[in-house]
């Protein structure tokens, strides 16, 4: 079943302190903005959006954690139960050797956990193909897209309150 | 309006535009490659061929191909690990400890610094395993796998084991702190480019980014924790390479001062070899509104920093063994000083003790010829340091009838000019294929720059 296509509005600003007023107009009217599109990051957009923080800083402390363990217990398995071997004369579980391997694969899965799950949640995939509402949004436009079926404010009072906030240019265009 | 800002000037001049800063980041990206691109380009895929022969045949043949003897059981080949490791410091600590500090100077050498740290450690990677000899069976040896012998461990006391842990934890994660930093940017060129082919990779290479608000919040909040992560990472690196020395029980190696002299040791040589690569990339690619005299001045001055505490840590040397009271030691750095080697130690004192303090001088610190050639000379000196630390400390043990010269042959030269042949073949693909300036940290900080006279 195709999916119908919706109408959207595409609010285009200059300059990221006029956008992060706008945006404030934007919601004091009651209106839902789908999404802010932006090409670089924009300080102080994710209050202003009511975005709570991200919770990745407890995705990268649990994988730390695993990382952490899996390379204590590696290391404890192969070299203190596996095969105990006397070097140096040493504890068959010397915890001081052990510090530097279990500190890189704690950093290692911190990272890369971290990094996979941020990857999955923002739907980041080399054959991902993402709506690009205006090309500029990369370029050198910050881009605000209002999903016209989203909203019960009437799209003519939408356009005026854009046309205050300071947008350069209003386009309505159809995404799937 | 303009304001006048007393402490630091401003980051990019040319009051550019934000389109202005895709449009000359992009530029080479889009264009023909140029004729002293293509030269550059050839002659370093000429010197890594001629030096992958003689790494061939080290392979081949075994490394008695080398100048290694008995007693010098390490020489050209380790140096050479040390010098390619130490040159890997700067892309992680200008972007990971640079951006702990808020320093945002950073945003314009980040993405080549650490595009520069991943091809160093590729380079600095392979010594140690070729050294093994059979490389081929390089993997039972390094990694713990389960093997024929009832799965006979790696032993995780061992310095060496460590630094295969922390050399490959320290190249993955740079991989993809620097990836991270590029994939806003790739999405910015997939949305220019206009042939299909590059509009297909760049959009594989871009995941998809869209720029969203939502997107960007998660992103620098995972930003922040990958520096928080990645600075005690590198720290850790050459302290562990230190310690494959320090915990040895060799006179001039088993010494407590290594790990935070090897890393200011690192961080100078890096810094030095990111103003080698800088100087010509901003002439070549025309970045001088991004990369400033200031830029090149604040690199300048971390390299006086770090030279001086290196500087101190040759004399802390020299003064432990002294004050140790332990003949074996005394010789041993007496050796180093006074030995048939004492050329090898007057290079590293003269290029990394005194050669940095002529950054003193505004005039020599803001002069971009003198800053290339100092650049030069401070890796040159970095060099001179590892040889000096591993060789005159093997070749004169602890019998005077095993006491031996090194003698590098052409296949310890030829390897060495391999890896320079590859790092700078990556190098140069890295500066026609990706962009070398972070278009979008540039970006987010514009505004503000363009405020500052």
């Amino acid at each position: 079943m195709a999916k119908s296509k919706k109408n959207f509005l595409i609010g285009i600003y200059e300059d990221e302190d006029i956008l992060l007023d706008a945006i404030k107009t934007i919601r004091k009217n009651k209106i839902k903005i789908h999404e802010v599109f932006t090409p670089f990051p924009v300080h102080g957009i994710d209050d202003v959006l009511g975005y709570r923080r991200s919770k990745l800083p407890i995705a990268a402390f649990c994988f730390g954690a695993l990382g952490c363990t899996f390379g204590l217990s590696m290391q404890s398995f192969m070299l203190g139960i596996d095969w105990p071997m006397n070097i140096g004369g040493k504890d068959f579980i010397p915890l001081p050797a052990f510090i530097p391997v279990t500190f890189e694969c704690t950093i290692l899965f911190a990272s890369f956990g971290m990094v996979g799950v941020f990857f999955v949640i923002s739907g980041l995939k080399p054959w991902a193909n993402p709506t690009i509402f205006d090309k500029r949004s990369t370029d050198d436009k910050l881009v605000v897209v209002i999903d016209l079926s989203d909203n019960v404010v009437s799209q003519d009072n939408i356009i005026s309150v854009l046309t205050d906030s300071g947008t350069s240019e209003i386009n309505k265009k159809n995404f799937i | 309006m303009k304001l006048n800002n007393s402490v630091r000037k401003s980051l990019i001049t040319g009051n550019k535009t934000l389109n202005d800063v895709t449009e000359d980041v992009c530029k080479p990206l889009e264009s023909m490659p140029s004729m002293l691109w293509i030269s550059a380009f050839l002659f370093s895929v000429m010197v890594l061929i001629s030096g992958a022969y003689t790494l061939f045949m080290t392979v081949f043949e075994g490394i008695g191909m080398w100048g290694l003897n008995k007693t010098v059981g390490w020489a050209w080949d380790i140096t050479n690990f040390v010098w390619w490791v130490g040159i890997g410091h700067a892309g992680t600590l200008i972007s990971a400890v640079l951006m702990l500090f808020r320093q945002k100077w950073r945003m314009s050498i980040n993405r080549a610094s650490e595009a520069m740290t991943i091809f160093a450690v590729i380079c600095a990677a392979q010594f140690p395993l070729f050294h093994m000899g059979r490389i081929w069976l390089g993997a039972y040896w390094v990694a713990p796998l389960p093997n024929i012998f009832g799965s006979l461990w790696v032993n995780f006391n061992s310095p060496l084991m460590w630094d295969v842990f922390a050399i490959s934890t320290y190249f993955s994660v740079s991989l993809v702190f620097w990836y991270l930093g590029l994939i806003p940017d790739f999405a910015t060129i997939r949305d220019r480019a206009k042939g299909k082919i590059s509009k297909f990779f760049y959009s594989a290479l871009s995941f998809g980014w869209d720029g969203a608000a939502r997107t960007w919040s998660r992103y620098e909040s995972i930003s922040l924790i990958l520096a928080g992560l990645a600075t005690p990472l590198v720290l850790s690196v050459h302290t562990i390479v230190s310690m494959d020395f320090a915990t040895s029980v060799i006179p001039g190696w088993h010494t407590t001062i290594f790990p935070p002299y090897f890393v200011a040791g690192a961080i100078f040589s890096g810094f030095a070899m990111v103003l080698t690569l800088l100087l010509i990339t901003r002439e070549v690619f025309n970045l001088k509104d991004y990369i400033t005299m200031q830029h090149i001045e604040l690199m300048n001055v971390i390299i006086i920093i770090t030279g001086s505490i290196v500087g101190i840590a040759y004399i802390t040397e020299l003064f432990m063994a002294w004050y140790s009271g332990v003949e074996g030691e005394q010789y041993a750095f007496l050796n180093r000083a006074t030995g048939p080697y004492w050329w090898a130690y007057f290079c590293m004192m003269s290029c990394n003790v005194i050669s940095p303090q002529l950054f003193w001088i505004k005039k020599i610190r803001t002069n971009l010829i003198a800053t290339f050639i100092l650049s030069i000379i401070v890796n040159i000196g970095m060099w001179f340091e590892r040889f000096v630390i591993i060789v005159t400390s093997l070749h004169r043990d602890y019998l005077p009838s095993s006491w031996l010269m090194f003698y590098p042959t052409v296949y310890d030269m030829g390897v060495y000019l391999y890896s320079f042949g590859l790092f700078f073949t990556l190098f140069f693909l890295f500066c026609r294929f990706f962009p070398v300036i972070n278009m979008a940290e540039i970006k987010s900080i514009l505004k503000n720059e363009n405020k500052i006279s």
